[in-house]
């Protein structure tokens, strides 16, 4: 599903050189959850970024559900990032005015789909996350477990393959991230590819591999 | 994404700022509005003017003449001559100064005219009652006038001016007619004047050369013949083109439409300056839209939207706001030439072309001066989009 192999991305920063990834190399099979742990300034979210099509590496080959990716033009990414990736961030990243019906279409809209059929895929997402009392709600009119799942619904409603998670629990209180965490776990056992970026290891723990990044590098688990 | 979502959107995000886009679209309402109000002002004067030259008559030939070395005008026999011109069907020469009228305690000023019978139906003005200049008159340079209505109204008030004895520049005449009232022609009053046979005003105003003369062509189809004919024979008796000069309506009226259309397009350039004005307010502010809007465009982008979806997003939104800015304006334009048409005798009218063009130029203007923000939307990396605040 997705096949990384010594990736690598280096920041210049005038005269110095920064080696945010260091030859990564990684593969992760389809409906498989893998947590990616490492302390902050380790090269997470780069590697996130470069998983998620937003960023492109500086050498190595990316391929995606069968697709090099590394060499995608900036319309083709974002062809993938809409077809192949659900994205759950720490933040929500809901658009503030939109309501969570709304938030949820966008992904669909980008796609090109008549409204009518958005909004059919998007009231199911929504029920899936069991905010169907909730669809006309701005995001400032849900709390954060609410937003949180808004979210999830909008990376689940494209049936991407993979949900990339960064950090999807960690602006939240404990019962409302057990709470998203049982909505990522259901996904999961419905056969999709879930990757988790997280520090906490109780979260990382519910997925079935976990792998640690220090300064760039894979520490544990390698390629495999 | 479709047009209309992304309309939409940019509707939402419009009313979002409310104050902001109202300020924003101010310099565009503006802008439309003084365009569209100067323009129909323009059009109004050029209408007006035009309904001037046309109450001429179409086949009026008016004959100037500024004269060369000792002689500034025809005699009255040479110019009588010109009726014998092919083409020509009647002629009626001028001889015209100012005088002071008194009847009584009334003393008025206005101008004099002298002129043969057939000043009336060749200028088409014609006598509210009284009779006109016959040709007996003139050969014994008979020393009666003929009043314009504004004349008559002023020397006499409700008085029956018939057969009143009134003193021109002192010398005693008797009123034997007034004239229809006409309103005004080009650059003269018809109605604030006074006829008397054409001898007379040669020994009243000291003067023998006639050096206005109007000539009645036979159709409007055979002005350009009598034109031809006529300057002839004026080249004939003074040896020199610019010596005299001979118009038509014709001339006239594609002169004026010159002038008044080169006057409406520099009013609407200058006023289009402010449309200008308006759309660096727009640019300004989209720019700003786009800063704020970063963390936005990084999530929209994270789902998928291509570069041309940001881009005809915020493209949309600002030809929303300088749209939505020019309809306004033209509203205000439309109640401007309104009023001032209801309030003065000034025909403004905000003509169709004017309109769909206003709006066009300012949607126009939204998608010109958004050409430069949207693109930087669009260009926005995602990851750095992504991590703004």
């Amino acid at each position: 599903m997705i096949q990384l192999e010594n990736i690598r991305k280096t920041y210049k920063m005038g005269e110095i050189e920064v080696h945010a990834l260091d030859g990564i190399s990684l593969v992760i099979s389809q409906g498989e959850a893998l947590a990616i742990v490492g302390p902050s300034g380790s090269g997470k979210s780069t590697l996130m970024n470069i998983i998620g099509c937003l960023d492109t590496p500086t050498s190595g080959n990316y391929i995606l559900n069968g697709r090099e990716v590394s060499r995608l033009s900036k319309n083709e990414l974002a062809e993938a990032r809409n077809t192949q990736i659900g994205f759950i961030f720490q933040s929500y990243n809901l658009l503030p005015r939109q309501t969570a019906l709304e938030n949820v279409e966008l992904p669909l809209i980008y796609r090109g789909l008549p409204g009518k059929i958005r909004r059919e895929y998007a009231v199911a997402a929504l029920e899936m996350v069991g905010l169907t009392g909730r669809l006309h709600h701005r995001p400032t009119e849900l709390s954060g477990g609410q937003q949180q799942r808004v979210a999830i619904a909008r990376a689940l409603v494209g049936d991407s393959p993979v949900i990339l998670a960064d950090e999807p629990t960690g602006n939240l209180d404990s019962a409302s991230g057990r709470e998203v965490m049982n909505v990522l776990t259901k996904l999961h056992s419905q056969g999709k590819t879930l990757v988790l970026i997280t520090h906490d290891p109780n979260v990382a723990k519910l997925c079935e591999r976990q792998v640690r990044i220090i300064d760039g590098r894979l520490e544990t688990g390698g390629a495999n | 994404m479709g047009l209309l979502q992304a309309f939409r959107l940019s509707v939402s995000a419009m009313l979002a700022k409310k104050l902001r886009s109202f300020l924003t679209m101010l310099g565009v309402i503006i802008g439309v509005f003084s365009v569209v109000a100067l323009i129909s002002l323009g059009q109004g004067a050029t209408s007006l003017v035009t309904e001037q030259v046309q109450a001429i008559g179409s086949n009026l030939i008016v004959v100037n003449i500024t004269g060369r070395g000792a002689r500034s005008g025809l005699t009255l026999e040479e110019a009588l001559a010109l009726a014998s011109r092919p083409g020509v069907s009647a002629v009626a020469p001028m001889l015209s100064g100012q005088a002071t009228y008194k009847y009584q305690a009334q003393n008025i000023s206005a101008s004099l005219s002298g002129v043969t019978p057939d000043y009336n139906a060749v200028r088409n003005h014609n006598i509210a009652y009284g009779r006109s200049l016959v040709a007996a008159d003139l050969d014994h340079r008979q020393e009666v006038a003929v009043l314009g209505s504004e004349v008559a109204q002023e020397l006499f008030g409700r008085e029956n001016p018939l057969g009143a004895n009134i003193r021109i520049n002192g010398n005693a005449f008797t009123v034997i007619g007034v004239l229809e009232e006409k309103g005004d022609g080009i650059g003269e009053s018809n109605d604030n004047r006074v006829l008397i046979p054409l001898t007379t005003a040669q020994r009243l105003l000291r003067n023998m050369n006639i050096s206005t003369i109007y000539i009645q062509a036979e159709s409007p189809e055979s002005v350009d013949r009598a034109v031809v004919s006529v300057e002839a024979s004026l080249k004939q008796i003074f040896r020199d083109e610019d010596a005299f000069g001979v118009f038509n309506q014709a001339d006239l009226l594609s002169t004026v439409n010159q002038i008044t259309g080169t006057l409406t397009l520099m009013l609407g350039g200058i006023a289009a300056i402010s449309l200008l004005v308006g759309g660096i307010g727009i640019m300004n502010i989209m720019l700003v839209s786009v800063t704020e809007r970063t963390r936005e465009i990084g999530i929209c982008k994270a789902l998928g939207a291509k570069k041309k979806d940001i881009l005809y997003q915020f493209l949309i939104e600002s030809a929303v706001i300088s749209g939505t800015g020019g309809l306004i304006g033209l509203m205000l334009g439309q109640l401007a030439a309104t009023l001032v048409n209801r309030f003065s005798d000034f025909p403004t009218a905000v003509t169709f072309q004017v309109a769909v063009l206003a709006l066009a130029f300012s949607v126009g203007v939204g998608i010109f001066f958004g050409i430069w923000p949207a693109n930087k939307a669009a260009d926005l990396n995602p990851v750095e989009a992504l991590r703004a605040q």
